[in-house]
């Protein structure tokens, strides 16, 4: 990393380039040494540790290099299958997520008049709040002594108690779902709210209908904000291993369990390492999209 | 736009899924208040023990401690390196600034489960016991992000010409970032710093690999679920944790609007 300062404040500042200069080591080292210390170390770790056939003779011992890992992925199917259901439920969680929350967007930019601000307070208090305790919230909902049965066990719907509702991959979507609303309506508020409303009174007086309006002009204005809001969702929920924790169960578990597991219980990091260092790099590619779809200076005006 | 006419249908749409994202949170509040060790309805016997028997839990305020300081610590740790990254962004030219301001909020989008298992590897291999200052290390990696997009897009709206004058004036650089430049992000600052105090102390599935022998609040209230007579209790304190941590997101959105 060769980094020197090129003319630093360009030519307009006559003065000060000696303790200008200075400060930028100043400035520049504590972050980039702590990045390099906690970030990019730990991770260039993990990336050699996936190159290792174990953590026999201590974490330290010398390095052999091996694709053993990596060849026993692609030969078990079932981590590529997990991948693949954790992607899926990652869509389905950011597709209804996006959905549920369109429409509270497009109320709060549209409809909601002077209050907007208020509303908007109110939407996120829950996004606020722990995200531990919000999750708890749902398996004493869905639980079998839960809210939801015995509610319906007492205006006399049911019998006994409805066992299926926690503990399976349900369970973990519905509850993904509901964390997320309120912070996938924020970027396609931001999207609507940038319209020009003028545009609506030119298709009005041009004759267009309201559903038109929103075909024409609302929705295509507010794609961006939409797709934002679809990736911000979807590339966390890929790597989640706690809401299936709490309301997976066994059945529920998701890739991200899997890598907590060898790193816990199953104490394999060579292994382990290789199953977080391909969740990397699926998440790096999703961002990647991301970024070639999205103009994402847009979203910070 | 016109037409008031689907103003009814979407504001029933709203109140509807804000009801339902209460409705969990309204069922936590009701159990700390229910007798029961378990949640079931009609609700029973409303009490207020659960409160009564958190100040005598020590454990439970000992991680609350724990939390706090994780967070005190790694929040001002994370706000002190994005003032930096910021003003580096915002006012040099340097070759590997790219590069920087790429490294600091690439933690926002690397997953938490492969970031604590990479630092779990790190201090094993270091040989550092696992403590507070490894989940606080860690908070600061990931709140670095959050900290310099707030800072830096205060920042980024003030003209630089005001450095210029005052450094037209004789003051030295340096001199010019504490007069000038640090009072005028100072609200930024403060937001960045509320933002990363409430990231830390809600996360729990990087501290759940790095927390030593002293659990931090989520990782204790993680411990804690099995035992369905300790539950009661360590709602009641989640419940007060809640109302703190909304007073500090509140104060921290005002004072990011007071800076714009």
């Amino acid at each position: 990393m060769s980094s020197t300062v090129s003319a630093p404040g360009s030519a307009r500042s006559g003065g000060g380039g000696l303790d200008r200069r200075a400060t930028f080591w100043f400035l520049y080292l504590p972050p980039l040494l702590w990045l390099a210390a906690f970030f990019v170390a730990p991770v260039l770790l993990m990336a050699a540790f996936s190159f290792r056939t174990s953590s026999r003779g201590g974490l330290s011992a010398g390095w052999d290099f091996s694709l053993v890992q990596y060849l026993n992925l692609i030969e078990s199917g079932s981590y590529w299958r997990l991948l693949g259901i954790s992607t899926l439920a990652a869509l389905a969680v950011a597709v209804c997520a996006v959905l549920l929350a369109y429409p509270v967007a497009f109320f709060l930019a549209f409809r909601a008049g002077p209050r907007a601000g208020f509303y908007l307070v109110l939407l996120l208090v829950p996004f606020w709040t722990s995200y531990l305790l919000r999750v708890m919230a749902w398996k004493f909902m869905l639980g079998t002594e839960g809210v939801i049965n015995s509610l319906l066990i007492y205006i006399g719907l049911i019998q006994d108690p409805l066992p299926a509702l926690l503990y399976n991959r349900t369970a973990v979507v519905l509850t993904l779902i509901y964390v997320w609303i309120p912070f996938a309506a924020l970027p396609i508020l931001a999207a609507l709210q940038r319209i020009d409303t003028a545009l609506f009174e030119a298709a009005a007086d041009l004759g267009a209908r309201p559903f038109h309006q929103f075909t024409r002009i609302t929705l295509p204005l507010s794609l961006p904000g939409v797709l934002a809001a679809f990736f911000m969702v979807f590339i966390p929920t890929v790597g989640e291993y706690v809401t299936p924790l709490l309301v997976g169960g066994s059945r529920g578990s998701l890739y991200g369990n899997i890598i907590q597991d060898f790193f816990t219980k199953a104490a394999n990091w060579p292994l382990g390492s290789a199953l977080s260092m391909i969740m990397l790099a699926a998440t790096l590619i999703l961002v990647v999209i991301a970024v070639r779809l999205i103009d994402l200076k847009q979203l910070f005006v | 736009m016109n037409a008031r006419r689907s103003a009814i249908p979407l504001s029933l749409y709203f109140f509807g899924l804000i009801a339902a994202l209460y409705l969990p949170l309204g069922v936590l509040f009701l159990f700390s208040f229910n007798s029961n060790t378990y949640l079931s309805f009609p609700l029973r016997d409303l009490t207020l023990s659960w409160y009564q028997q958190l100040f005598e839990a020590d454990a439970i305020l000992a991680a609350a401690g724990n939390s706090l300081a994780v967070a005190a610590g790694s929040s001002l740790a994370a706000t002190l390196l994005g003032t930096m990254v910021s003003i580096l962004m915002m006012r040099y030219q340097f070759r590997a600034k790219g590069l920087l301001v790429a490294l600091a909020v690439l933690p926002l989008i690397v997953p938490y489960v492969v970031l604590g298992v990479a630092l779990l590897l790190l201090f094993s291999v270091l040989q550092i016991d696992r403590s507070l200052w490894t989940v606080g290390i860690a908070h600061t990696v990931v709140a670095l992000p959050y900290t310099l997009l707030i800072i830096g897009s205060r920042l980024a709206g003030f003209d630089p010409n005001l450095e210029e004058a005052a450094m037209d004036l004789g003051a030295d650089y340096p001199t010019t970032l504490r007069r000038v430049v640090l009072p005028m992000i100072f609200p930024a600052m403060v937001s960045a710093w509320l933002t990363a105090f409430t990231v830390s102390f809600d996360e729990f599935a990087l501290a759940l690999f790095l927390a030593g022998t002293r659990p931090t609040f989520p990782v204790y209230l993680f411990s804690q679920l099995r035992f369905a007579n300790r539950l009661p209790v360590m709602i009641a304190l989640a419940v007060l944790l809640m109302i703190g941590t909304l007073t500090l997101v509140l104060i921290a959105e005002r004072f990011r609007r007071r800076g714009t």
